[in-house]
């Protein structure tokens, strides 16, 4: 969550600010903002259990009641029970322990290419959109080539040649996402640099800098917070999806996607390995949206005067 | 609207030139003997002589290169290390099966969260909205692989009504092959349902408050008007791009769809290729889904500028 706004944030300059199209939406002020969001039941859910994730993955040793990797064959396969509140796996592993910190690689993952897509993605946007012509055809050159490779045929590259690991499906993860926020960027840029308030600021003396980080780049945001909102989740069930080809975090590391790679075989005997492990990837990515799709309303001015 | 085709051709034509760059250097960039590596398990001297011969891995990197496009122009993409037979053969066999996977979830997913999408704008705040978000937002939140498993579990499982694995070609069996893609196809297409299905409400969202609808409105058009040929239109624009974008996303999620339901696809072949480390299909793979991946955007952009004449215009200035 932190991660959607900062990433929007730190590329603008203008954190806190509201898209205004003339439509007369105040900018909401953090504190408005924060007591808005509460009022939506489930973004403010989201938000709660966003943050419960993100705790279980900065405090996973402290919290988890087992050692992740501790094998214990003697209760293998166990179900869920008081000892083992989400059962064990075919190792005896401690699934609840396994699942908290499997966490951290999916808050690592989400953060860092969420950050590496925006970080990328949202100045060559702008100056695509901006400043067309040359500008725009070398980086629609940059995001086609990009786009060629889905990020699992580029995962799939990338572990081909420089092996399977987390940073290398971080990588991958990040770079995918790159191209859908230049595009969305080169899009809105494109949209609002012919209306006539930008025509004004530009007219009114405004440098292509100013223009594009107060009129451009804030009017862009509920666009780029869809993006963004759409990116962390997408990020987390990313790393799950490579670690469960064996792409990613590399057994007997703990990961989601890890979990339910093993979970396979035992599917009837054990369902609990393939459900829990899920439920966690759901929740949280739930949880993601959720509140990406509160702050949106929030933001978004249309979404209030309609 | 002839120059704007002929000016995207030429930018498809100039990005396949950077995508056989990548892919080419992609391979040479692999720590250790790229022979080696292209041989796969078969490590006689003899072999390795006949893969440098063959791919000329004793001349300069610029003839390679050159040898390595005329190969690939002309259907030569190497050899298979683990079949021995030419990767392109390995390709045409697996194409048909992946193309039949994305097609039927492609077209799940617009009918589905397109009509879901202008329902949920249109029915702002009423129970119609709220069951389309929540449907969609599941949708965005189960992982694909896991819908996948919990699927099996229930309906071939614990319920068999539809297989859980294996692939009968349409053409044996059209029935029984139906029956087989069903589950494949749910679990492929409803996560791009969901994508489809929230850039539509929020396209049709904006455009439903936009002054040409109200205009619209107020000239007296029947609803289902204002919202079909006005709103929606408009909306198409950032739908179809949005769509565009996510062909990616349902290779890379026909890959894992595939790996789960035991489809003999193109991503089962891809995975395979990896685990086995046969590198010649590795990057002949790569490459035509690279290849095929800008073809299909093409296809869009032209789409695109059709629905939306301003790109058009735009473009051709």
């Amino acid at each position: 969550m932190s991660t959607v706004t900062e990433a929007a944030g730190s590329t603008g300059g203008t954190p806190g600010t509201a898209p205004d199209d003339g439509t007369g939406g105040a900018p909401p002020r953090p504190r408005r903002l924060l007591r808005q969001l509460r009022r939506n039941r489930l973004a403010f859910a989201g938000a709660v259990i966003a943050v419960v994730f993100i705790v279980a993955a900065l405090a996973a040793p402290l919290i988890a009641p087992y050692d992740p990797a501790r094998t214990d064959f003697g209760s293998a396969l166990a179900p869920p029970g008081w000892s083992h509140w989400l059962g064990t796996d075919d190792l005896g592993r401690d699934q609840l322990s396994r699942i908290i910190h499997g966490a951290r690689a999916s808050m690592q993952v989400g953060v860092l290419a969420v950050a590496l897509a925006f970080v990328v993605g949202v100045p060559l946007g702008l100056v695509a959109g901006y400043y067309g012509r040359f500008a725009d055809s070398l980086v629609s050159r940059i995001t086609d080539t990009l786009l060629a490779f889905p990020f699992l045929v580029l995962a799939v590259g990338l572990a081909a040649v420089l092996g399977p690991s987390l940073l290398n499906a971080t990588i991958a993860i990040g770079v995918s996402l790159v191209p859908q926020v230049i595009r969305v960027m080169r899009a809105e840029t494109l949209r609002l640099k012919h209306l006539d308030y930008v025509g004004a600021a530009i007219a009114s003396g405004g440098s292509d800098g100013t223009v594009l980080a107060r009129h451009i780049l804030p009017n862009a945001a509920s666009a780029l917070l869809v993006q963004a909102t759409v990116g962390v989740p997408t990020a987390i069930i990313g790393e799950a999806l490579l670690s469960f080809l064996g792409l990613g975090v590399q057994p007997p590391e703990p990961s989601l996607g890890v979990m339910l790679s093993s979970a396979q075989p035992y599917i009837a005997a054990a369902p609990w390995m393939a459900v829990f492990p899920g439920l966690a990837i759901v929740a949280a990515t739930l949880a993601f949206n959720l509140f990406g799709d509160g702050l949106r309303d929030v933001l978004d001015p249309r979404g209030v005067t309609r | 609207m002839t120059r704007y085709v002929l000016r995207r051709l030429g930018q498809s034509a100039l990005t396949l030139v950077l995508v056989s760059i990548v892919v080419f250097v992609g391979v040479r960039a692999m720590p250790g003997d790229t022979a080696r590596a292209l041989a796969g398990e078969e490590t006689t001297p003899k072999a390795l002589e006949a893969i440098r011969q063959e791919y000329g891995l004793d001349q300069n990197i610029a003839v390679q290169y050159g040898r390595y496009v005329e190969n690939a122009v002309t259907g030569d993409l190497g050899t298979s290390a683990r079949t021995g037979l030419p990767v392109v053969d390995g390709i045409f066999d697996a194409l048909p099966v992946t193309l039949e996977l994305a097609l039927l979830s492609l077209l799940l997913a617009v009918v589905v969260g397109i009509g879901a999408g202008v329902i949920a704008a249109v029915r702002r705040g009423r129970p119609a909205e709220w069951v389309a978000n929540t449907v969609a937002l599941l949708g965005l939140s189960i992982p694909n692989f896991w819908l996948g498993i919990v699927l099996i579990l229930g309906l071939a499982i614990a319920v068999p009504v539809f297989a859980a694995s294996g692939f009968v070609p349409f053409g044996d069996d059209p029935l029984e092959n139906l029956r087989r893609m069903v589950l494949p196809v749910v679990v492929l297409g409803s996560g791009l349902a969901a994508v489809v299905m929230r850039q539509t409400r929020a396209a049709m969202l904006e455009s439903l408050s936009a002054d040409y609808v109200r205009t619209a409105r107020s000239k007296g058009l029947a609803p289902h008007q204002v919202i079909g040929t006005h709103a929606l239109r408009n909306s198409l624009v950032t739908v179809v791009t949005v769509l565009g974008l996510q062909l990616g996303h349902l290779i890379s999620g026909a890959v894992v769809t595939e790996q789960i339901f035991v489809l003999p696809g193109f991503g089962k072949l891809m995975i395979d290729a990896v685990f086995t480390r046969d590198y010649a299909m590795v990057q002949g793979v790569v490459l035509f889904t690279a290849t095929g991946y800008i073809l299909v955007n093409l296809a869009v952009d032209l789409l695109y500028s059709v629905i939306d004449p301003r790109i058009r215009l735009g473009g051709a200035q």
